[in-house]
């Protein structure tokens, strides 16, 4: 007994391999938020007047607001105003080619397994690389521009196809939507932004990988992603940061459109630094995400690995306005030691016949607690909408938590609604029947674990299931046969 | 190939085995029969190493190695397998896939290579034709959703497929219908060689109509109380456990 027990804490207790710090010559604007900060962030990157606008708007509205305290979290007063809300390494802001990233910058990204180098990245993804406040590397660029595909930097974009983003930008997350969306819109700094033409089929993954490094500093990134009639992106997101004793602030917004006929895949593994076993520093992952199935027949999939941060309060959703739209969302949130972890989805029927899936892993193991929360919303005018709901929680050990609040808003009688959920601990007899059967305790907690996670990994592009398996230290689950 | 020397046990608190004393040849099958509660599965998990069986006395050897010190994971990797009364469900986990990380666990312990999908899928396809068993269980997660006849031939399967020394089969026929029954021990019967021995823990003579023992111990109380050929099975069928009570001899 003893010894599953050991390796269960072995597991729990896993150090974190991304912990190092880039020593890099860093420019930042001085800490705290006002209005003078929010005028330096836009000039520094040279945006046009109606985008300061827009950032004072927010800045404005985020004063009259309350940080929420509704999650089932728990954390000391965040001083919003001994932050720094701008860091970049200091360095010409845009880049010819890619040769012209900072050695130290590119050495970052190598250390962490992402190759700035097009010879030497997996052939099928193009990657925008984020260090702190600002993209360093955007790759395939000139390849996907010939099929019309625009994969750049948030600030690129607002350069070269500001028509786009003064189009879309805050379409889905709106600046008044919660006092971290707003914060965000009125201080974010970089970003991701694609656009996918109409009927074009993005051949490759689009990534985006972001960094933090600089101490006591946020990261405001902003994404958005607009997938045109008829056409098809799979979009990948990964970061991590080093370790720190402070804890770091990090509230991003995502913005998903798709139109007519159109998919989008968003695909997430969120390794930020958790903390130290006692709940020493980690970063506070305060994300907003959002989805509008803006046209016929459009589809948006969230999925999402959460392993890192001290405390994660995420709730990627879908709003499903255009008739048969579908939105999915499958999740694995782990949290192990102090970790804390709040995480769902919210699923809003606007159109006829709209469908939404909601698959929910949650993972506790030593201190930590998860907690799944949901809301499946349908709105008057969604006839025939149908959603499914699953959520299941593995406990290892007997000192986590897991928690479900699932929210139901039906204002239809059509509607077809169908929940699932399920506790389970890894019981002592499953690792006695993988260790009879040869297996050390590690791998038998590693192969129930996966087992438990399948459901969600199948959804994540080949390159990711992997990163993710090994994330969770799980020896990969091969197809035979 | 393994002795067990006045072997006591107990399990949440209780005493359940009291000094077993058993002697067992490569190339034997010894059955292990008694009432209810006897300890007779206690026997089979303790040979297996199951965490909550705690050893208060005696000794194991097996193949001349102290059992006892070995971690159960070793233990497997040194050729002992346990078909489960009660198999386990791991979720999500495919069957083929949970049966090839774990042969080729044993082999890489054996210091062979390890087979690949390929190799795997070809052994594999052999001994469920023998065992008459549905393809499409590989592909299910490991014994999730079986019947109770599945699971146990699931677990003969997986015992011919890792081929050990010594099997302990620990009640594989409770619950199985005459058919399966005869399936399960056309399995056991075919993979009886002279470097191979079994431990078959039952309750009802009738396996043993099909797996014929070299060795019948009666077990009541936690001790053997009686051990003979074949023929003590029949008797017990006629007689019931109730004139064993009393230790004899």
């Amino acid at each position: 007994m003893s010894t599953s027990t050991e390796t269960i804490e072995q597991l729990a207790s896993r150090e974190y391999k991304y912990g190092f710090v880039t020593d890099i010559e860093q420019e930042s604007v001085p800490r705290g938020i006002n209005e003078d900060i929010v005028r330096l962030i836009s000039a520094k990157k040279q945006e046009p007047q109606w985008l300061l606008d827009w950032r004072l708007t927010a800045y404005r509205v985020w004063l009259t607001m309350k940080e929420p305290t509704w999650a089932n979290v728990t954390y000391g007063p965040i001083d919003y105003q001994n932050t720094f809300y701008y860091s970049a390494p200091k360095k010409k802001p845009t880049l010819q080619s890619l040769d012209e990233v900072d050695p130290e910058v590119r050495r970052t990204f190598e250390k962490l397994g992402i190759p700035l180098d097009e010879q030497k990245l997996l052939s099928g993804v193009a990657v925008d690389a984020v260090f702190d406040s600002v993209s360093v590397a955007t790759t395939f660029k000139e390849k996907l521009a010939e099929l019309g595909i625009i994969f750049c930097s948030f600030s690129d974009a607002v350069r070269h196809h500001p028509e786009l983003v003064r189009k879309y930008l805050g379409t889905v997350v709106p600046y008044s939507d919660n006092f971290f969306a707003t914060l965000n819109s009125a201080v974010f700094t970089d970003g991701s932004f694609a656009y996918i033409p109409k009927g074009v089929r993005c051949p490759m993954e689009l990534s985006t990988y972001f960094r933090i490094n600089a101490k006591e500093t946020g990261q405001f990134e902003r994404t958005l992603i607009i997938a045109d009639e008829g056409s098809y992106v799979s979009y990948l997101e990964g970061c991590t940061a080093p370790m720190r004793d402070e804890h770091q602030l990090h509230a991003a917004v995502v913005e998903l459109v798709a139109l007519d006929n159109a998919t989008i895949k968003y695909s997430t593994v969120q390794n930020w630094y958790p903390g130290d076993k006692e709940g020493k520093g980690g970063i506070y992952n305060f994300v907003t995400k959002r989805g509008k199935c803006q046209g016929v027949n459009s589809k948006i999939t969230w999925t999402q690995v959460e392993t890192g941060s001290a405390i994660t309060w995420k709730y990627p959703g879908c709003i499903l306005q255009g008739d048969n739209s579908i939105g999915e969302f499958y999740s694995v949130a782990t949290t192990n030691n102090r970790q804390q972890a709040d995480t769902g989805t919210k699923m809003i029927h606007l159109g006829k016949n709209t469908k939404s899936t909601i698959v929910s892993k949650g993972i506790s193991a030593g201190h930590g607690q998860n907690t799944y929360r949901g809301l499946v919303k349908i709105a008057k005018g969604a006839r025939g909408a149908h959603n499914y709901s699953q959520c299941d929680s593995l406990l290892i050990g007997d000192r986590c938590g897991a928690h479900t609040f699932p929210y139901l808003e039906i204002k239809n009688s059509t509607a077809r609604v169908e929940h699932e959920a399920s506790t389970s601990k890894i019981g002592e007899d499953q690792i006695f029947y993988c260790r009879q059967r040869g297996l050390s305790a590690e791998d038998a907690v590693n192969i129930i674990v996966s087992g438990f996670c399948r459901e969600v990994f199948r959804h994540l592009p080949m390159e990711f299931a992997v990163e993710a398996q090994k994330l969770l230290s799980i020896s990969l689950e091969g197809s035979v046969g | 190939m393994l002795r067990v020397k006045n072997l006591h046990a107990r399990v949440a608190g209780r005493d359940i085995l009291r000094g077993i004393d058993l002697s067992l040849d490569a190339g034997q099958v010894h059955a292990i029969m008694g009432p209810n509660g006897s300890g007779k599965s206690t026997l089979a998990r303790v040979l297996a190493g199951h965490p909550e069986y705690e050893v208060t006395a005696g000794e194991v050897l097996y193949e001349g190695e102290d059992l006892l010190a070995m971690d159960p994971e070793m233990r497997a990797r040194a050729g002992v397998f346990m078909a489960f009364q009660y198999p386990v469900e791991i979720p999500g986990v495919n069957n083929a896939y949970f049966l090839k990380a774990a042969m080729n666990t044993i082999r890489k312990h054996r210091g062979e290579e390890e087979l690949d999908a390929m190799e795997f899928m070809t052994l594999v396809r052999g001994r469920m034709q023998e065992l008459d068993m549905d393809e499409t269980l590989l592909n299910r997660p490991v014994n999730e959703g079986f019947s109770g006849g599945e699971k146990k031939r699931n677990e003969i399967f997986q015992m011919a497929v890792l081929e050990p020394k010594l099997g302990i089969l620990d009640e594989t026929d409770s619950g199985l219908d005459i058919d399966a029954l005869k399936i399960v021990a056309k399995g056991v019967t075919a993979m009886r060689r002279a470097d191979r021995a079994f431990l078959l823990v039952t309750h009802y003579q009738r396996l043993l109509d099909y797996i014929v023992p070299d060795v019948v111990h009666v077990l009541a109380d936690g001790r053997i109380v009686r051990s003979g050929g074949k023929e003590l099975a029949l008797e017990l069928e006629d007689r019931g456990y109730g004139w064993l009570e009393a230790p004899v001899g």
